[in-house]
């Protein structure tokens, strides 16, 4: 099967700034693959290389098999961008930005609207609202909505649940669940780790380099260590303390516990002993399975040894 | 459900000093014409506490924490802040909080000394504990490097931890934040987090309002808004508890769906 989107070798600066460095992966046909990483990581350059806005300082990106600089006109067709900035113009209403984007495109919303109706619907009701007058949720609505007017065989989009509530967020992930079925492929970033589950597989980026490349599920076993969930009632006290003693390979905050590694991955009594001395009563320590945070906490540190 | 019934257990415990009322608000209501923003709010939140305000969009937070921050004022209902008052003392509540959002925070063409030389001016700060809050915070963050530095040349992380440290540089009772980790990467929100800790250890009140729910999992409580109303109220393991789930992400997708979309 020839990949939709094959990347080889990529490299991007900036002045001084290495925004890409040697990236290279594949996406499948109909895959959700997701570019999780924190802002500055290069997710938007890379999104701008593969939507043929932008041109790589080395290597290729090959898009449906064509070369992303040489082939963007026949690329613009079949992608469908949805930038993380919304950029829909806000003094056209709803039904004019869909409109206008058709006609860009050469189409028209009647002829591809079973793609989008269970989008739009949503926010037909609204349809002679202005654009900038609308709710967050509803904006992203809009904007997918034009971003899949032309029937992309690629859809592209750059962070659309940030600062997205939790339940529109799940909405949103329902929504690309669905597209899958009309066969687009789908390439997503996210700050969000939680949202890395919802993806086939996923990149983990950080400073332009891609960490790791695989299914979800598979990355979380790339953590090979023992981990230990920690809970006291100071938070900030048991983390202060598990730093200092002597055992600890790593201690990260995660919500009510701590996310505790050992340099032996053995536990014994000294832990209980050191955090009593600490004045840390009643300390609840449990052997707990790896998620995906942990592993990029993981890669990321060994990433910054190097 | 949980409205207004924190006076049942008034105790200290850990750091917070729940005989310290930082905020209190009672019977809270703010209109806009004829819509309802704020309808009939009642919560309090204690000195030291960390205090998680999570609510869906438009849910009516941030017209809340404008409230708060003394910059609106409100329809009718009872509101104190560091002890002032809405209605008469806003002036007075702007100088006892600090604020921090993701969005903007610091002045990016000017250093990191100049910055904190500046907000340190605007908080009405002596000039020489002006200049010794400087040493101590550049040494604090491990920045001493950055010090003639303009904002535009480091990293979000960074810019992100110094935003905070200015936020509470004249030592106010409350700290507003919102969503203050937006972006960054996991070691950064981990690393912001414990400041946040260590700030709530000197009896500094932190109010945070994120869209991470795993963040909210952080809070000693979190109150949970929809549609102009608190619908909860609770520490994250009472909630968790109560609705029966795993997780706060959980919790909220069960009890804040928002009315539109």
């Amino acid at each position: 099967m020839v990949p939709v989107i094959e990347s080889n070798g990529v490299y991007k600066s900036f002045g001084k700034t290495r925004a890409l460095n040697d990236i290279s992966f594949t996406v499948n046909e109909s895959e959700i693959f997701g570019f999780i990483g924190p802002d500055g990581a290069g997710k938007t350059t890379l999104f701008r290389i593969i939507t043929t806005l932008l041109i790589p300082d080395n290597g290729e990106i090959k898009v449906l098999g064509m070369n992303s600089i040489s082939g963007f006109k026949e690329l613009r067709k079949n992608i469908g961008y949805m930038p993380g900035r919304f950029s829909l113009y806000q003094d056209l209403s709803v039904e004019e930005n869909l409109n206008f984007y058709a006609t860009v495109f050469g189409t028209t919303v009647k002829e591809n609207y079973d793609l989008i109706s269970d989008i739009y619907s949503h926010i037909e009701p609204f349809k002679k609202r202005l654009a900038g007058k609308l709710s967050g949720g509803m904006k992203q609505k809009l904007a997918l909505s034009c971003a899949l007017i032309h029937k992309p065989k690629i859809l592209v989009l750059d962070e659309p649940t940030t600062g997205v509530d939790a339940v529109s967020r799940l909405e949103f992930w329902i929504m690309l669940e669905k597209l899958k079925k009309h066969n687009i492929t789908i390439i997503v970033s996210t700050p969000y780790m939680d949202e890395a589950m919802r993806c086939n597989r996923v990149a983990l980026i950080q400073s332009g380099k891609i960490l790791a490349i695989d299914r979800p599920d598979k990355i979380k076993e790339g953590f090979t260590r023992k981990l230990f969930k920690v809970k006291a009632t100071d938070k900030f006290k048991l983390i202060t303390s598990l730093r200092k003693y002597p055992e600890t390979n790593t201690a990260w905050l995660f919500g009510d516990s701590v996310h505790l590694t050992l340099k032996e991955d053995k536990i014994d009594d000294s832990l209980s002993i050191f955090l009593r001395n600490e004045g840390i009563t009643n300390p609840v320590v449990e052997e707990a399975g790896a998620g995906i945070e942990d592993r990029f906490l993981e890669l990321m540190e060994k990433g910054a040894k190097v | 459900m949980a409205q207004g019934c924190n006076g049942l257990n008034i105790k200290k415990s850990g750091n917070k000093n729940m005989n310290d009322k930082v905020i209190y608000v009672h019977n809270l209501v703010k209109k806009f014409g004829s819509f309802v923003a704020n309808d009939n709010l009642n919560f309090e939140v204690y000195g030291g506490e960390i205090f998680g305000f999570l609510g869906a969009n438009g849910a009516g937070k941030t017209t809340t924490i404008r409230i708060l921050s003394g910059l609106s004022s409100p329809t009718s209902g009872e509101v104190l802040v560091a002890g002032f008052d809405a209605y008469k003392q806003p002036e007075m509540i702007k100088k006892n909080i600090g604020y921090m959002c993701q969005k903007f925070s610091l002045y990016e063409d000017l250093t990191v000394k100049e910055n904190i030389m500046l907000y340190g001016g605007i908080y009405g700060m002596k000039l020489a504990l002006i200049k010794k809050r400087v040493h101590e915070l550049l040494e604090r963050l491990n920045f001493q490097e950055y010090e003639n530095r303009i904002i535009s040349d480091l990293p979000l992380g960074l810019r992100q931890k110094l935003a905070f440290s200015v936020a509470v540089l004249h030592e106010p009772k409350i700290v507003f934040l919102d969503e203050p980790t937006g972006g960054v990467d996991p070691i950064t929100r981990r690393q912001f987090w414990e400041m946040i800790y260590e700030t709530a250890s000197r009896g500094i009140t932190v109010f945070v309002t994120t869209h991470y729910m795993d963040e909210a999992e952080y809070c000693d409580r979190i109150s949970i808004m929809s549609e102009g109303k608190i619908v909860a109220l609770d520490t994250p393991s009472a909630l968790k508890k109560e609705n029966e789930a795993e997780t706060v992400e959980e919790v909220f997708i069960k009890i804040a769906r928002p009315a539109r979309n």
